[in-house]
């Protein structure tokens, strides 16, 4: 079972030098344990582009993301985990790692 | 009501929860094992009337649901989904009665989950621990049904889609969560003891007993956890005084005009074994021990003259060491009136101020301290702010009454 964790921020990049390394301790031991899948921090909103290939004819491009609003992902974490008890588990360490709040949701 | 009727209701309450954790370890569903469950009950109020009360009701119940069940999976397999088929054959045959107390303690686990919001938690734990039907659970918490309805549904569903396990947790967790558990019973209880709105009984005794029923349940699961026995004394002491708290004319009757010979004296007595039992531990106490403490006190004293004050005072001093909450430092000041008289105890009331002034017990405690202080204007404003914000029909009405004597 794989979990997403969205990084909940107003800014992106905004990690200290400290949270940095926790976030790497945090991540080494995750991979230690067998929870890694995958991670990544992701630039500013206002670099996203929509897109809209739906119709027929030329896919529409769309400047910014699919909604504003004032906190947004600013990075994520995918975990492999049992159940979502392990999950949540794993999150409040990521949560205190990279001092930020965090969502967990399951994939289909 | 007629003996199968009897039977059936006594089966509902003792062998609902049994039936739909069983169901839920079978087959790893809650919604599969919620609606055979009724459909089982549904046979069994059509069959029983003509077949006779099964010589064992429970196990009766679990075969039919369990039977219930499957004929759904197929149903839907057929439709549908190949999947389930599968998901059938490593299902095991249902355990023998008795085995399964700890299956009921991982149902209510999974319906008090810390991810599910709190008022989804108390109604799941309702619906699928305590059996009550969803216009019941909508009815008691005053919400419409098809609300209750998507609410109970999306909790169900999210259990599901985000695995949230069907297991008692580690032993690592099980503080933390056994007392999430126990705050979705005092809820319960509460909106039974007090309930809000202006349409209900002002007590809501299927709620009150529910979550008796429940709190009992866990206790016989967790028997030395002391909050656990806490909250069961809590519970039971502050039921003993139901009927005496409520006058005929639906007023609100305060603790010291109670008569207390209507009081539940069987309920007290166990009130009191338990409080007993935990004091004999002298394992420091939690909140619930601490409240039932106190309400030990208050149940001891024959008349009201004879309440030790000095004994609750303390113990509110207890409480408030380890919950700072303004709401612990008001009641502890309405025990400071008695000990040391109303001028010291609005002055402790009135420091609440900030943090209260939206809150009906705030302003009925300052009202009746105005009043004994013989300020009577004061009192009489601070009777109406409480008058605006009760939401219990009874203790409006006591309330009003009192702010008419008023000289």
């Amino acid at each position: 079972m794989q979990y997403l964790i969205s990084v909940i921020d107003d800014r992106t990049g905004s990690a200290t030098a400290d949270e940095m390394e926790a976030i790497d301790a945090f991540n080494e031991q995750l991979i230690a344990d067998g929870h890694w899948v995958f991670a990544g921090g992701l630039s500013a909103p206002s670099d996203a582009t929509v897109i809209d290939g739906r119709g027929e004819g030329t896919p529409l491009f769309t400047d910014g993301p699919f909604l504003e609003s004032k906190e947004y992902m600013a990075g994520f974490w995918v975990f492999e985990a049992p159940d979502l008890d392990v999950a949540l588990k794993l999150a409040a360490a990521a949560s205190k790692a990279c001092n930020r709040r965090l969502e967990v949701r399951p994939f289909l | 009501m007629n003996d199968i009727q009897e039977a059936i209701t006594r089966a509902h309450r003792g062998e609902w929860a049994r039936v739909v954790a069983s169901l839920t370890k079978r087959f790893g569903d809650l919604d599969i094992a919620e609606e055979a469950a009724a459909e089982a009950f549904a046979t069994a109020v059509e069959r029983w009337p003509e077949d006779g009360v099964p010589p064992n009701p429970g196990a009766w119940l679990t075969t039919t649901a369990n039977r219930k069940a499957i004929d759904r999976i197929r149903r839907e397999a057929k439709r549908d989904d190949k999947q389930k088929e599968a998901q059938m054959s490593y299902g095991e045959p249902p355990e023998p009665l008795g085995v399964i107390d700890d299956e009921r303690l991982r149902l209510i686990f999974t319906c008090c989950h810390p991810a599910l919001g709190m008022e989804t938690r108390v109604a799941l734990t309702l619906r699928m621990v305590g059996g009550l039907t969803v216009p019941e659970i909508a009815r008691a918490f005053l919400v419409q049904e098809t609300a209750m309805g998507q609410r109970i549904t999306r909790a169900k569903a999210k259990i599901k889609a985000a695995r949230i396990p069907y297991r008692v947790p580690s032993s690592e967790d099980l503080p933390s969560r056994v007392s999430g558990v126990l705050a979705v019973l005092f809820l319960v209880f509460n909106e039974g003891y007090l309930a809000t709105g202006a349409d209900t009984d002002p007590v809501r005794h299927e709620l009150t007993a529910e979550a008796i029923r429940l709190t009992r349940l866990i206790r016989a699961l967790l028997p030395d956890d002391g909050e656990v026995a806490g909250l069961l004394a809590l519970m039971l002491l502050t039921e003993a005084r139901g009927t005496a708290r409520v006058s005929r004319t639906g007023e609100l009757v305060s603790l010291d005009e109670q008569d207390r010979g209507a009081w539940d004296t069987a309920m007290i007595a166990e009130g009191h074994q338990l409080v007993r039992e935990r004091l004999a531990t002298r394992i420091p106490p939690g909140r619930y021990q601490i409240l039932a403490a106190i309400n030990a006190v208050h149940t001891s004293a024959r008349d009201v003259r004879d309440t030790d004050w000095s004994q609750v005072v303390a113990l509110y001093d207890q409480l408030a060491r380890i919950d700072r909450s303004p709401i612990v430092a008001l009641n502890r000041a309405i025990a400071v009136a008695e000990l040391d008289g109303p001028d010291v105890a609005l002055a402790i009331v009135d420091g609440l101020g900030d943090k209260l002034s939206g809150y009906h017990a705030y302003h009925a405690t300052r009202a009746d301290l105005l009043r004994r202080l013989g300020r009577s204007a004061e009192s009489r404003a601070a009777y109406d702010e409480a008058i605006e914000l009760a939401a219990n029909t009874a203790e409006t009405a006591y309330l009003t009454r009192r702010r008419n004597q008023l000289a």
